[in-house]
């Protein structure tokens, strides 16, 4: 057994000519809870896509379990997903199916649980978010924050060794935050899980991260302890911990002359 | 400088038709490939019939008010048509013929497929555009479960297999309508209008030919639904799109396809 259940090696992922990503390091140790953050497009959603197989790197790899991801097979890849668990951005439930089934459809999919034990189990798993109760309701019954925990509990159903997810903070109001936040470690530390967050919510990450990737320009551009990064001194982390409006990342998009473009304009 | 301007505009109309072109060529190459996916993802809809079952009851129960009144109009219409045309020669008695062989031959499937295209086809783009917009198909592939064997085959075949009952149904409650219209209505003699159609109507030519028209349509018209869906553009405006593209596409499908069937059918 590899002590770090993903690593990425020296990975570029790009596409229509543009390049995301240039030789990205990254390793995610057993049971720890390690966070990749950064500004909005700079690829960290892809970063879960590249190691969840649905797309291919340019260059480099990523290694799940010690399995080279894009060198799987098709089956391959489903047999190294069925160790990993994800949650969406915003839950992707299925919307057709009730709270109750959209936890048991792992269940149903890829085990031969005998109905009174998917019962079980679907009642325990709610019960850990804290949804036990609402297991009759249907997605749109639901708000945000309650449709994030029922994918949470949906993510943890077949108890992976790899929990990622996608920016679990967005959207919610503070106290969902801070149930979502503590669920994740608790869920982490509970399961024996490995968790991978992507997120861009500086104070919710750093409450739970074990280890924090900072990634900008296509690359790791800091790394560290959460503590590390609130005392680096690098401008752009300083920028991004502190929520500073101007830096290495600026305010203005990239334009021409302001008084010229004013003043060019007739009818 | 007019020159130059025009030569810009046949350029641009070119690259525009060019563009068109390999985009449809493309997008036929992507309607194959799922549909050949489809196909050896199957087992998953036959194994675990009630996923098709369910599907059946969306697409094709659910397809039942609108087909049922339409077919009643249809038949009634077409007896009052028929009786028109045909006491003109003298041969009213035949109108039970004529409407069962308008409905069964073309009417049955074709309108079957118009309307299945209209309510069950919009239905499933917009549903698997929606899946595919919230994030519920990558959940799903996260989940190491293929959407195409859960969620496309069963639809595929969930409608493969109603078009043909609807197609039936239609052509027997058109019937019905003819005959209502007919018979009591304007005096056409019951035992003619039953027996000149059981005389006249064949079961190999006509009822059979109909049945493989429906299903040939029911194949059509669900691949390109579900094709649609799964190509739609995860955004309102794309699926909007895409749920148009499914009628004007079905549509002109079903109408291509009915008249190259026919062609092959009919033996001059």
């Amino acid at each position: 057994m590899t002590q770090n259940i993903v690593e990425i090696d020296n990975l570029s992922f790009g596409y229509s000519g543009r390049m995301l990503h240039q030789g990205i390091n990254m390793v995610f140790p057993r049971g720890k809870v390690v966070a990749i953050m950064g500004g909005s497009g700079s690829g960290k959603t892809t970063l879960l896509r590249l190691i969840g197989g649905q797309i291919k790197p340019s260059k480099g790899q990523v290694r799940v379990d010690g399995e080279v991801v894009h060198q799987q097979s098709r089956e391959g890849i489903y047999q190294l997903r069925r160790k990993m668990g994800m949650l969406f951005q915003q839950g992707a439930l299925f919307t057709d199916l009730s709270v109750y089934e959209n936890v048991a459809f792992p269940m149903r999919e890829h085990t031969k649980f005998s109905e009174s034990m998917i019962h079980d189990l679907v009642l325990m798993k709610l019960n850990a978010v804290g949804l036990r109760g609402a297991h009759q309701l249907m997605p749109t019954e639901l708000s945000g924050g309650m449709a994030r925990r029922v994918a949470l509990a949906r993510a943890i159903a077949l108890d992976p060794d790899i929990i990622m997810y996608d920016e679990p903070f967005a959207g919610l109001d503070p106290i969902s935050m801070g149930v979502i936040c503590d669920l994740i470690r608790t869920l982490n530390d509970a399961l024996g899980a490995t968790s991978i967050i992507v997120s861009h919510d500086v104070k919710e990450t750093f409450l739970i991260a074990d280890y924090v990737y900072f990634v900008a320009n296509g690359t790791v551009a800091a790394e560290g302890t959460p503590e590390d990064l609130r005392q680096s001194s690098l401008p752009f982390v300083h920028q991004f911990v502190h929520g500073e409006k101007d830096g290495p990342v600026p305010f203005h998009y990239a334009a021409g002359d302001y008084k010229q473009e004013l003043l060019e304009f007739t009818e | 400088m007019i020159r130059s301007g025009l030569l810009v505009s046949l350029v641009r109309t070119l690259r525009n038709i060019g563009h068109r072109f390999t985009d449809s060529v493309w997008r036929l190459g992507a309607g194959t490939k799922l549909f050949w996916l489809t196909l050896i993802s199957s087992g998953e809809s036959f194994r675990r019939f009630h996923l098709t079952v369910r599907e059946i009851y969306f697409t094709g129960v659910m397809s039942l008010i609108i087909i049922i009144v339409s077919a009643f109009f249809v038949g009634m219409v077409l007896g009052l048509q028929g009786y028109n045309t045909l006491q003109k020669y003298g041969s009213s008695e035949s109108i039970g013929v004529l409407v069962a062989l308008a409905l069964v031959r073309e009417l049955g499937p074709v309108v079957t497929a118009l309307l299945f295209a209209g309510r069950a086809g919009t239905a499933i783009t917009a549903e698997i555009g929606l899946m595919k917009a919230t994030e519920q198909l990558a959940a799903m592939e996260m989940m190491a479960v293929s959407p195409i064997s859960r969620v496309i085959a069963p639809r595929f075949w969930a409608g493969v297999i109603a078009m043909p009952i609807l197609a039936a149904l239609f052509s027997m409650v058109g019937i019905l309508g003819g005959y209502l219209v007919a018979v009591p209505i304007i005096g056409v003699d019951a035992g003619a209008f039953w027996s000149q159609m059981q005389a006249n109507v064949d079961f190999r030519l006509d009822i059979v030919d109909g049945v493989i028209k429906s299903l040939v349509f029911g194949v059509a018209c669900t691949m390109i639904a579900l094709f649609e869906g799964y190509d739609a553009p995860p955004t309102a405006e794309g699926v909007s799109l895409a749920t148009t593209r499914t009628v004007v596409t079905s549509s002109l499908t079903v109408l291509i396809l009915d008249f190259v069937l026919t062609s092959f059918m009919i033996t001059v």
